[in-house]
């Protein structure tokens, strides 16, 4: 198992948003997290990536325990994640995004700055910048427009790019296929399956049932902050708990 | 050549005033690119002051190590009120750095040893216009440099979003107290400077009128770039030698160009001097720090 | 002690009068308004106009004061904190643009009547005192504080009785929404900034007839002791912020007869430092939530 989380629970004054919930993601898996609005996922993944903290329950990273880590520890362990509203650093550049998504295989690199010297140094993040801005769609041409000024579709790749920067063990992505069309969220599945070819593990929430059951091996499913359904999407269509928690929504068929 | 160097001559109190305000721009300007609105760096300014006078008094300190060791009591002072303050956020953290610097302010009012409310007086005149200008292109160039470099982007990313920072992996907390302490030991630097030039310090030299003016020049200069708390400084500082003939209208006229630089020229005075290679960050005003 | 408490109360309702106006520009638009000590100036001198120039008794020169502190918040707004909000300007920006103004208007006073300490012309303010047993009592102190109640409580009335009180709620809450919901945005502002800088102003005129003396710089010390206020009764909080007003003037009346008087500033500050170091949101304000 790569990560672990074992009676997670988190309290928000008197709303429990998470309710003990266990889960389990082995390495090289894709993890599918889905549940309706509120259910609970993205607090969920923010107590995975640290940036709320747990009242109870553990999580474990390949066997260690991570529960009281705070956020960047989290990501030098090599937790990456993306975020629902997208998160990217508006007033930067594209590649300076990404850059920052490099942080933690970077050494710190001041002195070398004060003193002048050819562009060696920097080189090869800089090459591996460009490298995933092309992967994931946004053309090296555009490295230099500022983030902000970004399509959302553009800022959300972008997201992933920079999240990949950190050569991550665990790729977390927060709906990413949220307002994309179905162009987009097929290059976004494409995408995917060629992370988890090279051996990522990925934990994907989306409300795009479609994309979830085509590239999670297995689907977790939420309700009000508990667990109420683990299985192989197959199984979680027929499970009839989880079509009466979307009862109304968009379909599990 | 006599007409510049009568120039000089007549003018060297202010263009050791304007270096020395660019310097606590700078510091200033630091602090505001990791994303902290500051409004202490006059109290450490007074307290690099203060410390290099007294150890040059009392203990005949060489004027280098004097002033480094004003520098360095400022940036130790920072240390516990950086730790203490870096969660707050945006006003809360400009009235308690405001704070923190009045209460430095009081004190240095009430200890005998600084000579109280009369201020020390008959500090020799030992800082020459090339320290305090060597200062500042050493301060100036290698600010300019660590913008390129991880912190620099670290601190770039901590402004954008603490959030998004931490989840890539930066120690928001580390790199924000790194920031406020550097500020304080520039400021430090820049108030020992300042002691040995101007003669005569008191404490209300370092109060709130002069952290907000700080402020002023660094804001109105443009935060993008290293150059637009030297623009800001260097305007702010010079207008009122030149606006001498205006007499008693020179604080309305500087009153009005504040207000219509900083109503019409979001970016501040940096916008007349926008450079190409700087036009990522240049987009940036002051929008994402308060 | 009787008259030390007194003191205190009179302390506690100046700051209150002049903290009130301050909280209500930053709960209705989250600005710091650097000006309002300056129309806590500007209406004491315009109470000295009244009253020395057109030699008008000081009822007349009270309200005539006000109104005008008033009607310049409003061109305050227009000037210097409309221009940013149309184009979306950091809170920051608003803060330097209300210096600037401030410059601005202390010169303008001082070039008239100098920067130094003035007194009105003899007789013209009211002072009478009275006894209670061994204690002498000023009675304007003892106006102010029943006028600085009253009015208190007037302001609750109309924020939480009235169309307009609503429409300031409103606006705090949720200014695209309120928009959006038909609240005249515009005429909510300019009632915001005259009310603010009235009280501002009234503040003003009632300090410098407590002590009969004005000078150009007299909000100063009252600015930096509004954030401490602001800050202990909890930032927007209007209430809070009558109560922070309170607390410090007792404090500081107590902290005189224990510290030195190059200290008793630091009383505001201590307190305020203290306060955010422990417990950002004070007593009555609202947590600010780091969402993600």
């Amino acid at each position: 198992m790569l990560l672990e989380t074992v009676g997670l629970t988190k309290r928000f004054g008197g709303v429990t948003a998470v309710d003990r919930v266990d889960l389990s993601i082995a390495e090289g898996e894709a993890l599918g997290l889905i549940g309706p609005n509120g259910a609970g996922k993205t607090t969920l993944i923010n107590l995975i990536s640290g940036v709320v903290r747990a009242d109870g329950g553990t999580i474990r990273l390949a066997g260690s325990d991570i529960t009281r880590l705070p956020a960047h520890r989290l990501a030098a362990l090599g937790i990456a994640r993306t975020f629902q509203g997208v998160r990217v650093f508006k007033g930067l550049t594209v590649q300076e995004n990404v850059l920052v998504g490099r942080h933690t295989c970077m050494r710190t690199d001041v002195l070398a700055r004060i003193v002048p010297r050819p562009r060696a140094v920097s080189d090869p993040h800089r090459a591996l910048a460009l490298a995933l801005i092309d992967r994931v769609g946004l053309g090296r041409r555009r490295a230099d427009a500022l983030a902000g000024e970004l399509p959302y579709g553009d800022q959300r790749r972008l997201e992933i790019a920079r999240a990949l920067a950190a050569e991550p063990r665990l790729l977390i992505l927060d709906e990413p296929a949220a307002g994309m069309n179905p162009t987009e969220s097929a290059a976004l599945r494409a995408l995917i399956g060629g992370l988890l070819l090279e051996g990522l593990t990925i934990l994907l929430i989306e409300h795009d049932v479609r994309l979830v059951m085509d590239t999670c091996q297995r689907v977790a499913v939420l309700n009000f902050g508990r667990k109420i359904a683990d299985a192989t999407p197959a199984e979680i269509q027929r499970d009839p708990a989880v079509r009466e928690a979307y009862l109304g929504t968009e379909a599990v068929a | 050549m006599d007409a510049v160097l009568d120039f000089f001559r007549t003018y060297s109190t202010t263009i050791a005033i304007i270096g020395v305000s660019a310097l606590l721009a700078l510091s200033v300007w630091l602090t505001l690119y990791a994303g902290q609105l500051t409004l202490g760096n006059a109290a450490f300014m007074g307290v690099g002051a203060y410390v290099s006078a007294l150890l040059g008094r009392h203990l005949d300190t060489p004027f280098p190590v004097a002033l480094f060791l004003g520098a360095v009591s400022a940036a130790v002072l920072a240390l516990p009120l950086g730790a203490i303050v870096f969660r707050l956020r945006g006003v809360y953290l400009a009235i308690a750095t405001l704070a923190f610097g009045e209460i430095v302010r009081v004190i240095l009012l009430a200890t005998p040893i600084t000579g109280k409310g009369q201020g020390l007086n008959g500090i020799p005149p030992k800082t020459e216009l090339w320290h305090i200008y060597l200062s500042l292109a050493i301060v100036a160039y290698v600010l300019w440099r660590v913008q390129g470099s991880t912190i620099g982007r670290a601190w770039a990313a901590i402004r954008e979003d603490e959030i998004a920072s931490a989840s890539q992996g930066i120690a928001v907390g580390r790199h924000k107290l790194a920031a406020f302490v550097i500020g304080a030991l520039i400021a430090g630097w820049a108030g020992g400077l300042s002691a040995h030039v101007t003669f005569s310090i008191d404490p209300s030299d370092f109060g709130f009128a002069k952290a907000v003016q700080v402020l002023v020049f660094a804001v109105v200069g443009g935060i993008p770039n290293v150059l637009g708390p030297i623009l800001g400084a260097g305007l702010f500082t010079a207008l009122p030698e030149l606006l001498r003939p205006l007499k008693d209208y020179r604080d309305i006229f500087q009153g009005t160009i504040l207000l219509l630089v900083i109503i019409y020229l979001p970016r501040g005075l940096v916008t007349f001097v926008e450079v190409r290679r700087t036009r990522q960050l240049s987009r940036i005003g002051a929008a994402d720090v308060a | 002690m009787a008259e030390q408490l007194y003191n205190a109360v009179f302390i506690g309702s100046i700051y209150a009068l002049f903290a009130l106006g301050f909280a209500l520009v930053f709960s209705v638009l989250d600005i710091l308004n650097l000006a309002h000590p300056t129309v806590f100036m500007l209406g004491a001198f315009i109470a000295l106009f009244v009253i020395g120039t057109l030699g008008l008794p000081w009822f007349v020169a009270l309200p005539i004061a006000v109104l005008v502190t008033g009607l310049f918040g409003i061109a305050l707004d227009r000037v210097a904190f409309a221009p940013l909000r149309r184009r979306g300007a950091p809170a920051l920006s608003s803060m330097i643009s209300s210096l600037a103004v401030t410059l601005i208007v202390v010169r303008l006073v001082e070039l008239r009547y100098g920067g130094d300490f003035i007194t009105f012309p003899a007789g013209a303010v009211p002072a009478f005192v009275f006894r209670v047993g061994d204690a002498t009592f000023e009675g304007i102190r003892l106006a102010i504080v029943v006028l600085t109640i009253a009015l208190m409580v007037v302001l609750t009335y109309v924020l939480r009785r009235t169309q307009l009180g609503r429409d300031l709620r409103a606006l705090a809450e949720n200014p695209r929404a309120a928009r959006l919901l038909g609240v005249n945005v515009d005429r909510a502002i300019a009632a915001t900034f005259f009310v603010s800088s009235a009280l501002g102003g009234l503040a003003g005129v009632l300090l410098a007839f407590a002590y009969n003396t004005l000078d150009s710089k007299m909000g100063v010390p009252l600015e930096l002791r509004a954030f401490t206020v602001m800050v202990v009764g909890g930032m927007g909080s209007l209430p809070g912020a009558v109560i922070g007003a309170y607390i410090l003037g007792f404090g500081e009346v107590a902290s005189l007869v224990y510290l030195p008087t190059e200290l008793r500033d630091a009383f505001a500050f201590g307190l305020l430092f203290l306060v955010l170091v422990l417990r950002p949101t004070g007593l009555l304000g609202q947590k600010s939530r780091d969402r993600v």
